[in-house]
């Protein structure tokens, strides 16, 4: 199993220079440059700035200096935050994305799961309706609907939280962010794990240890559960990246210091750098989780045997 | 009745103990905090290196220029106390003043000043707005590498608290000029230190009313009393954080919860709401900026003078203001915004017209120039993406629809957006211009052969008057001649001025010495919080 997590790593690597080629060339190719504003700067003024960017370079020239760059872990300077980084940039803000994402997936399992569960157990129930029903809504309902709702009772009418801010991660600001993060997964996890589980309770298996006289809450923990879960754990993979890697709606509508915005703002100013550091970083947590998610799944599955 | 007398002053006592105590408890506790939306993420906090008002809010309250801006935007005496300037308005002479301190207790000095201005216009620099200071002696010509002696400028110290600033030409606005964050001082001392990393939290030392403290990108900035700065017992907020509010509905809502005191800028579509519910925080002032519709005089298209008048005619100012915007922006029938000093400004001469009879005529005008329903004008209007942008834009393609013109709308983001205009290829677009300085020649220049000139206007006439200007000392005189240059314009329709610009507010109430004024610049240490 170690040889093979390493074989696929070293496949990673392929992979995300063809990612970093994609996106470096692409990003190049939309109109509009960094220092294309509001106002039209004298020509020598933009001479100026290019070169100090290397922007006058030739491409190809500019490419190679990226990917070494990268290789020394120095994924240079950011255009448009000129004071830092775009390590310092990341760095700053993965950690709050990383920890919202984490309180967010983790409602997310726990009660979608268990939602899921119960649902199918009762299945075709009014219970059953009604916690769909919710789900439903919850799928249907974007979060830049929800995130206001929720600030403008919790916050503006009751007074109970912070309507935004970080406050250095005070707890109190954390859980509307949260909440919203968390309700669309709870959501997707709740049906994905009933439509699961019903197909699991129909299976063979599940009669055979209906068979052998086990309890019905034996039968649903130790055999059906484990099966129901494995497009819930293959789901999880990339919806992880996804959700640690922030979202630009709730970091913006709480002010939120998270590295979520970078992805639609760096591409807006073409700040190519930030562009380009955010590409490399959420691809090499894409592969890092799918890779989990494939090591998880052979503890879930017995039919799954990692040999080439 | 005396009963009633005796408990109102029984109770008025009460009140002054209790308010004295509370104005006591208030000057131990020390703390007047101010929050501030400053409405986005600053680029950087290098004076040299800034580019936008955002980061002015902020520059500008840790940094002190030679002059600087009064509550209401006035020109007031800063790091100098007091200048003489030559006779052929070429040599300004400053004198510092002798207590004035860096934030780590150093003086500010003369030389802080030549080092800034040196560095600012070094082409290594690659300052985006450098060239506002190139009315400065040889500052063009370092800036742009023709020069490689920085010590060239026309910027030198006399001894540490004399500073003689040699111009190129007269220039009657660079007092003005000088309020702008790139000829604020940056600390030699600090900067030969540390380079680049000058601006970090931590080396940043500044002379204005605040010192920086803190920087988390996207959370806040936070800033407290300068104790060295030489007005610091009249600066009444002691710290101030800055918060980078991008998202306008989410900082209302911030706002109303008490999170924020100021912020810039509101949602536009809440602006009803605003009005009925929270009139006296809603601030609406006027602002020295112009939005208008260049167009680009290039193309065939509009070589004809009639075709410019009647386009321009038939866009209705009024509905777009009142019926479509309704944030109290102001029709805009000049180029020059009004409000600068005694400058007159020269408006289109169909302005008073009804406007069906400037409908009437206008069709008249393109009929005469050879268009008919059959046979309609065809043009494209760019605009960047933006809900308000798009609806002037639309509201203006169905006005001209009126007077045979078929407009095709072609919406792109704004870095597109400004690229396209820079390459001369559109025919109209959307553009705007917000004043650096309180001077006409700020708007005038862009209608002169300089590269935010987007609709490539060239009239010798006009230019020859705005060089003339430039160089007449008498400012009445210059005022006079700058209102025939703009007349020209106008009677040229060289572009189509649609609306003067609203600076929109949020403002606590219980923020106290925050001014409305034209060029929408606001610094901390005028203001003070009321409990």
């Amino acid at each position: 199993m170690l040889s093979y997590a390493f074989k696929r790593l070293a496949q990673s690597i392929p992979t995300l220079f063809i990612v970093i080629t994609i996106s470096f060339f692409l990003m190049r190719l939309a109109p509009g440059g960094p220092f294309d504003g509001e106002r039209k700067l004298p020509p020598e003024i933009e001479a100026n700035i290019l070169a100090a960017y290397n922007l006058d370079k030739p491409l190809y020239w500019q490419f190679f200096d990226y990917l070494g760059g990268i290789l020394q872990g120095d994924f240079g300077p950011s255009f448009k935050y000129k004071d830092f980084t775009v390590s310092d940039l990341i760095w700053a803000g993965f950690p709050v994305s990383l920890e919202l994402g984490m309180w967010a997936m983790l409602l997310g399992v726990v009660f979608g799961v268990s939602i899921g569960c119960y649902a199918a157990l009762k299945q075709n129930t009014r219970l059953d309706y009604l916690m769909m029903g919710g789900a439903m809504a919850g799928i249907a309902i974007p979060n830049f609907v929800m995130a206001p709702i929720l600030t403008l009772v919790f916050g503006v009418y009751l007074s109970w939280l912070p309507v935004g801010g970080w406050d250095s991660g005070a707890v109190a600001n954390k859980v509307l962010p949260v909440i919203a993060l968390a309700l669309p997964q709870i959501a997707y996890i709740a049906r994905m794990t009933r439509g699961s589980m019903i197909e699991v309770m129909g299976s063979h298996f599940i009669r055979t240890a209906r068979a052998k006289g086990l309890s019905e809450r034996k039968v649903v923990r130790r055999h059906a559960l484990k099966s129901a879960l494995l497009p819930v754990v293959s789901y999880l993979g990339p919806a992880t990246a996804g959700i640690i890697t922030g979202s630009v709606v709730i970091e913006q509508i709480f002010g939120i210091p998270g590295i979520g915005r970078y992805f639609v703002q760096a591409a807006l100013n073409r700040d190519y750098t930030l562009v380009m550091g955010t590409v490399v970083f959420y691809g090499a947590l894409i592969i890092l989780f799918n890779l989990v998610v494939d090591l998880i799944y052979g503890l879930l599955d017995p039919q799954i045997r990692y040999d080439d | 009745m005396k009963k009633k007398h005796r408990r109102n002053t029984l109770k008025n006592m009460l009140l002054t103990v209790l308010s004295v105590l509370s104005l006591g408890l208030a000057s131990i506790s020390g703390a007047q905090t101010l929050h501030r939306g400053i409405g986005g993420e600053p680029g950087t906090l290098d004076p040299n290196l800034v580019s936008g008002n955002w980061e002015d809010m902020v520059v500008g309250d840790l940094f002190l220029g030679l002059v600087t801006d009064a509550a209401d935007g006035r020109v007031i005496p800063g790091a100098a106390t007091d200048w003489t300037v030559s006779d052929d308005g070429t040599v300004y002479t400053f004198h510092l003043r002798k207590d004035g301190k860096w934030s780590d207790g150093q003086p500010v000095t003369a030389h802080d000043f030549v080092f800034s201005l040196r560095r600012v216009m070094d082409p290594q620099t690659a300052s985006t707005y450098a060239y506002i200071l190139y009315p400065i002696k040889n500052a063009e010509a370092i800036n742009t590498g023709k020069i490689r002696d920085l010590s060239q400028l026309g910027v030198r110290a006399i001894d540490d608290y004399t500073l003689e600033i040699t111009l190129e030409s007269s220039t009657p606005y660079f007092l003005e000029l000088l309020t702008h964050y790139t000829a604020f001082p940056i600390p030699k001392h600090v900067v030969e230190r540390y380079g680049k990393d000058w601006v970090k939290p931590g080396h940043l030392v500044s002379n204005g009313a605040y010192k920086l403290v803190e920087w988390l990108p996207q959370t806040h900035i936070k800033a407290v009393k300068n104790e060295w700065f030489y007005d610091a017992d009249h600066v009444a907020i002691d710290t101030v954080f800055y918060y980078p509010t991008e998202d306008r509905s989410a900082a209302l809502k911030r706002f109303r919860a008490g999170e924020l005191d100021l912020n810039y800028e509101f949602p536009i579509d809440q602006y009803d709401w605003l009005r009925e519910n929270m009139p006296e925080e809603t601030v609406v002032s006027p602002q020295l900026g112009v939005y208008y519709y260049p167009l680009n005089l290039r193309n065939p298209k509009f070589q004809d003078v009639r075709v410019r008048k009647a386009l321009s005619m038939a866009i209705n100012r009024e509905v777009i203001t009142d019926k479509i915007l309704k944030t109290g922006e102001v029709p805009a029938y000049s180029f020059v915004p009004p409000g600068i000093g005694d400058y007159r400004i020269q408006e289109l001469d169909f302005k008073g017209m009804p406007y069906n009879k400037r409908l009437e005529d206008a069709r008249k005008l393109m009929e005469a120039a050879g268009y008919s329903e059959d046979r309609p004008l065809e043009l494209v209007l760019r605009y960047n993406t933006h809900d308000a942008h798009k609806k002037v834009a639309v509201a203006v393609a169905a006005m001209w629809k009126a007077i045979h013109v078929k407009t095709q709308l072609l919406n792109s983001e704004v870095a597109v957006h400004y690229a396209e205009l820079k390459e001369a290829n559109f025919e109209v677009a959307r553009a705007g211009w917000v004043g650096d300085y309180a001077d006409p020649q700020n708007f005038l220049s862009l209608l002169e052969p300089t590269p935010n000139n987007y609709g490539g206007y060239n009239n010798a006439q006009f230019n020859a008057l705005m060089k003339q200007a430039a160089e007449t000392q008498d400012s009445t005189q210059r005022t006079r001649l700058m209102e025939q240059a703009e007349r020209i314009a106008m009677d040229d329709y060289a572009t189509i001025p649609i609306y003067y610009y609203v600076a929109t507010n949020l403002v606590s109430q219980k923020v106290k010495g925050w001014v409305p004024n034209v060029l929408d610049k606001h610094r901390t240490r005028w203001m003070s919080i009321e409990r």
